[in-house]
C-alpha cells in the first residue's frame, strides 16, 4: 500500500517535471529570431512572428507602410535599414505591450493632419521603447497615445517642413505615464516634445532646436520632470499651461528670438521648480500668467531683451538667488499689483552699497525701470533706448517712483554674482 | 591749400588741447576698461561718452578755435588765396585733430585689452559724431561775430541734438501711440545724427529686446544691407551739409 503510494506520487512529480521543461522548450522555441532582407514584406514576418520573437532588419530599403503591430515583439535594424513610407499614411502602427524598437530609419511619413501620420504610432501600450532610431521627414515622429511605462531613448527626429502647418509634433504624448524620454533630439518639427494628460514623466538631456513652433509644449501633464534639456531657436520657444507640479533644472532656453518668442512662457502653472535653468538671448526670457506658488531659484539670466515679464495676475511666485546679467530689462509687468517675492538676487544694474560688508546690499534694488513700463504701453518707443533723455527719466524715477509699481523690489540685492558652477555657465 | 592746412594743424597741436583731449580719452578708456571685463559692458560705458561727452568737446573747441584763429583767418584773407582753402583748411584741421584724439585715446587701450565689432563701430560713430559737431559749431560761428553768442548757439545744437529732440519724439510717440509709427520714428531717427548713431549701436548691443514687437521693423531694417547703406550714407551727409553751409556762408561773409 506504501509502495504504490509513493509510486504514484513519483510518477505526478515526473509529470510536473516534464511539463515545466515542456513550457522551458516551447518558450525557447517561440523566442526566436526572424532576419528579414530587403524586398521582404516587414507585415508578413510580423504576422508570421511568435510572441517575444525578434525581427532583424538587414542594412537595405523597405518600402511599406501601415505595419500592424499587435503582439509583443522586437524589432531591431543592422546599421540602420530604411523603412520607406514613400509618403502615405503611418509607417508603424501599434497597440500592445513589451514591443520594442532600436536601429532602425524610418523616412516619408503621408502628410496629413486627418490621421496624424506618423513614424511609429503607438496606441494603448505598455512597456514599450524606442531606441537610436532615426526619423527623417515624417509628419509627426513618435506619436503615443494612452499609453505608459514608455522609454523613448537617443532618437534623431529631423523634418524639412518650411512651414508650420506642414508638420506635426516630434514626440508627441497623449494621456501616457510613468515614461522616459531621455538624449533625444528634435529639429524642424511642429513642437518639439508635445505632452497632453501625460504624467509622472521625466525628459531629460534632449536637444530641441528650430521647430517652427514650440521647443515644449505641454497641458495637463503633472508631476513631470524636464532635466538638463536644451530648447533652442524654436519659433515661439516653450511653452507650457494649465499644469501643476513641475520640476525643471539645469535646462537651457536660448536664442529664442522674435515679438512671441518666449525662453518659457507659463501660463497657469502652479506649486512647481524651476531651479538652475541658463535663459540666454531670448526676446523673453520667462513670461508669466496666472501662475503662483513656483518657486525659480539659481537660474541664470542673460542677455535677453526681457529677463521677465510678470504679469500682475501671478501671485505668490519666488524668485530667489537667481543671476541676471546684462539684460535689456530686467522685470517688466503690467499693473501695479505684485504678490510675488524676489529676494537675494544679483542684478547687474545694482548700484547701491555695502557698508557693513554683509555681501548683502543696502539700499533696495527696484528691477523695473520706467522706461520698460512705457515700451510695455507703447512698443515702438524702444527705439529712443539708451538716449540721454531716457537715462534722465530712468534716474529720476529710481529716486522719486511714481510710475513703476513699488513692491516689484529686491530688498535683499547680492553684491557679487553666484556662482553656480561649469555646468550652469 | 595744403601749407595752409599744415599751419592751422601746427597751430592746434601748439595750442595743448589736442594733447589734453587725447590724455582725457586714454584715462576714460584706461578706466572703462579696468572696471569691467566684458565687451559688451565696456561698449555700453563707451557709449555715454561717445554720445554726450565727445559731441560736446568737439562743439566748443570748434568754435573756440574758430574765433581764438580769427585774426589769422583774416591775415589770410587779404592774401591772394581762395577763401574756400582757408575755410577749409581750418574745418579740417579741427576734425582731423578730434577724430585723430578719439582714434589714439580710444584705439591705444583697445590694442591692448582687445576690442571687438561692437567696439569698433563705436569708435566709428565716435569719430563721425565729432566730424558733425565740429561742422555745426563752424556753421554756429560763421553766422556771428560775437564769441559768446557762437559758443552758445554750439551748445544750443548739442542741447537739442542729444536731449530736446528725443523729448519731441517721445512725445511723439505718447500722443500718436494709437497709430503705427514705426516708419515715422525711422525717419525721425535720421533727422538727428546722434539718435542715428545711438540706433545703430542698439542693433548691436540690445538685440534680443529688439526682436520684439516693432523692434523687428527696426532690426530688419538695420541689419539688411539697404539699411546699412542707408544709415551709414545719412551719416555722411550729416558731416557733410553743416561743413558745406558754413562754406557758403563763410564765403560771402564781411570781415
Amino acid at each position: 500500500m506504501k509502495f504504490v503510494e509513493f509510486n504514484y506520487l513519483l510518477k505526478a512529480m515526473k509529470i510536473k517535471i516534464s511539463l515545466i521543461l515542456l513550457c522551458f522548450l516551447t518558450f525557447s522555441i517561440d523566442a526566436k529570431t526572424v532576419r528579414l532582407k530587403p524586398g521582404q514584406s516587414i507585415q508578413a514576418a510580423v504576422d508570421q512572428a511568435f510572441d517575444g520573437d525578434t525581427l532583424v532588419l538587414a542594412p537595405g530599403i523597405y518600402k511599406e507602410h501601415e505595419i500592424i503591430i499587435r503582439k509583443p515583439l522586437s524589432i531591431f535594424g543592422e546599421s540602420y535599414p530604411i523603412i520607406d513610407g514613400q509618403d502615405e499614411g503611418n509607417i508603424f502602427l501599434v497597440a500592445g505591450e513589451k514591443i520594442h524598437f532600436k536601429g532602425l530609419k524610418i523616412i516619408n511619413t503621408g502628410k496629413s493632419n486627418m490621421d496624424d501620420s506618423a513614424g511609429i504610432k503607438f496606441f494603448d501600450s505598455k512597456n514599450c521603447s524606442v531606441e537610436n532610431l532615426i526619423l527623417d521627414n515624417t509628419f509627426f515622429g513618435l506619436h503615443f497615445s494612452n499609453s505608459s511605462n514608455l522609454t523613448i531613448r537617443n532618437n534623431h527626429l529631423t523634418s524639412k517642413a518650411e512651414r508650420e502647418y506642414q508638420t506635426g509634433n516630434g514626440i508627441h504624448l497623449w494621456k501616457c505615464k510613468d515614461s522616459l524620454i531621455d538624449n533625444n533630439f528634435v529639429k524642424g518639427h511642429r513642437d518639439g516634445i508635445y505632452l497632453e494628460f501625460v504624467t509622472n514623466t521625466i525628459s531629460q538631456n534632449n536637444l530641441i532646436e528650430e521647430n517652427k513652433r514650440y521647443g515644449l509644449h505641454f497641458m495637463f501633464s503633472h508631476d513631470n520632470s524636464y532635466i538638463k534639456n536644451t530648447f533652442k531657436h524654436n519659433g515661439a520657444g516653450v511653452a507650457v499651461m494649465y499644469t501643476k507640479n513641475v520640476l525643471m533644472k539645469e535646462n537651457i532656453f536660448e536664442e529664442n528670438e522674435g515679438a512671441s518668442s518666449y525662453g518659457i512662457l507659463l501660463k497657469d502653472i502652479t506649486d512647481s521648480e524651476v531651479i538652475g535653468n541658463i535663459f540666454r538671448k531670448n526676446t523673453i526670457g520667462i513670461y508669466m500668467e496666472g501662475s503662483s506658488r513656483t518657486l525659480f531659484k539659481n537660474n541664470t539670466f542673460t542677455t535677453n531683451g526681457w529677463a521677465l515679464k510678470l504679469m500682475a495676475s501671478c501671485d505668490e511666485n519666488t524668485f530667489e538667488a537667481n543671476n541676471f546679467f546684462a539684460n535689456t530689462f530686467d522685470i517688466s509687468t503690467n499693473g501695479n499689483l505684485v504678490l510675488n517675492n524676489l529676494q537675494d538676487n544679483y542684478w547687474d544694474k545694482y548700484e547701491g552699497y555695502d557698508l557693513n560688508k554683509d555681501k548683502i546690499g543696502d539700499i533696495p534694488y527696484r528691477p523695473i525701470n520706467l522706461f520698460s513700463v512705457i515700451v510695455e504701453k507703447i512698443p515702438s518707443a524702444v527705439i529712443l533706448w539708451r538716449s540721454f533723455l531716457v537715462t534722465l527719466l530712468d534716474r529720476m524715477e529710481k529716486v522719486i517712483p511714481s510710475i513703476t509699481p513699488e513692491n516689484m523690489i529686491d530688498n535683499t540685492p547680492k553684491m557679487k554674482p553666484y556662482d553656480f558652477g561649469s555646468a550652469n555657465s | 591749400m595744403f601749407k595752409l592746412l599744415k599751419y592751422s594743424l601746427y597751430d592746434i597741436v601748439k595750442s595743448r588741447f589736442a594733447l589734453l583731449y587725447t590724455l582725457f580719452m586714454v584715462l576714460v578708456a584706461i578706466s572703462i576698461y579696468q572696471v569691467s571685463e566684458d565687451m559688451s559692458k565696456v561698449s555700453l560705458s563707451l557709449l555715454n561718452i561717445m554720445l554726450m561727452i565727445v559731441p560736446l568737446i568737439s562743439a566748443i573747441f570748434a568754435t573756440t578755435h574758430f574765433f581764438n584763429n580769427l585774426e589769422f583767418t583774416e591775415l589770410m584773407l587779404a592774401q591772394p588765396v581762395k577763401r574756400r582753402d582757408v575755410f577749409l583748411s581750418q574745418i579740417l584741421a579741427v576734425m582731423f585733430v578730434l577724430s585723430m584724439a578719439i582714434l589714439i585715446g580710444f584705439g591705444a587701450p583697445m590694442l591692448l585689452w582687445g576690442a571687438d565689432i561692437t567696439v569698433l563701430t563705436l569708435l566709428g560713430i565716435g569719430i563721425s559724431l565729432s566730424i558733425i559737431f565740429a561742422g555745426l559749431a563752424f556753421l554756429a560761428s560763421v553766422l556771428t561775430r560775437d564769441k559768446a553768442k557762437a559758443i552758445g548757439i554750439s551748445l544750443s545744437f548739442w542741447i537739442y541734438f542729444s536731449l530736446i529732440y528725443d523729448g519731441f519724439v517721445l512725445y511723439l510717440i505718447y500722443s500718436l501711440a494709437d497709430y503705427p509709427l514705426e516708419k515715422t520714428t525711422l525717419s525721425l531717427v535720421f533727422l538727428n545724427p546722434v539718435d542715428l548713431g545711438r540706433v545703430i549701436m542698439l542693433m548691436q548691443l540690445d538685440i534680443s529686446a529688439l526682436m520684439g514687437y516693432t523692434g523687428a521693423f527696426f532690426q530688419q531694417f538695420f541689419g539688411s544691407a539697404k539699411g546699412i547703406l542707408l544709415s551709414s550714407s545719412m551719416m555722411f551727409i550729416w558731416m557733410l551739409w553743416p561743413m558745406g553751409l558754413a562754406m557758403r556762408v563763410f564765403k560771402k561773409k564781411d570781415f
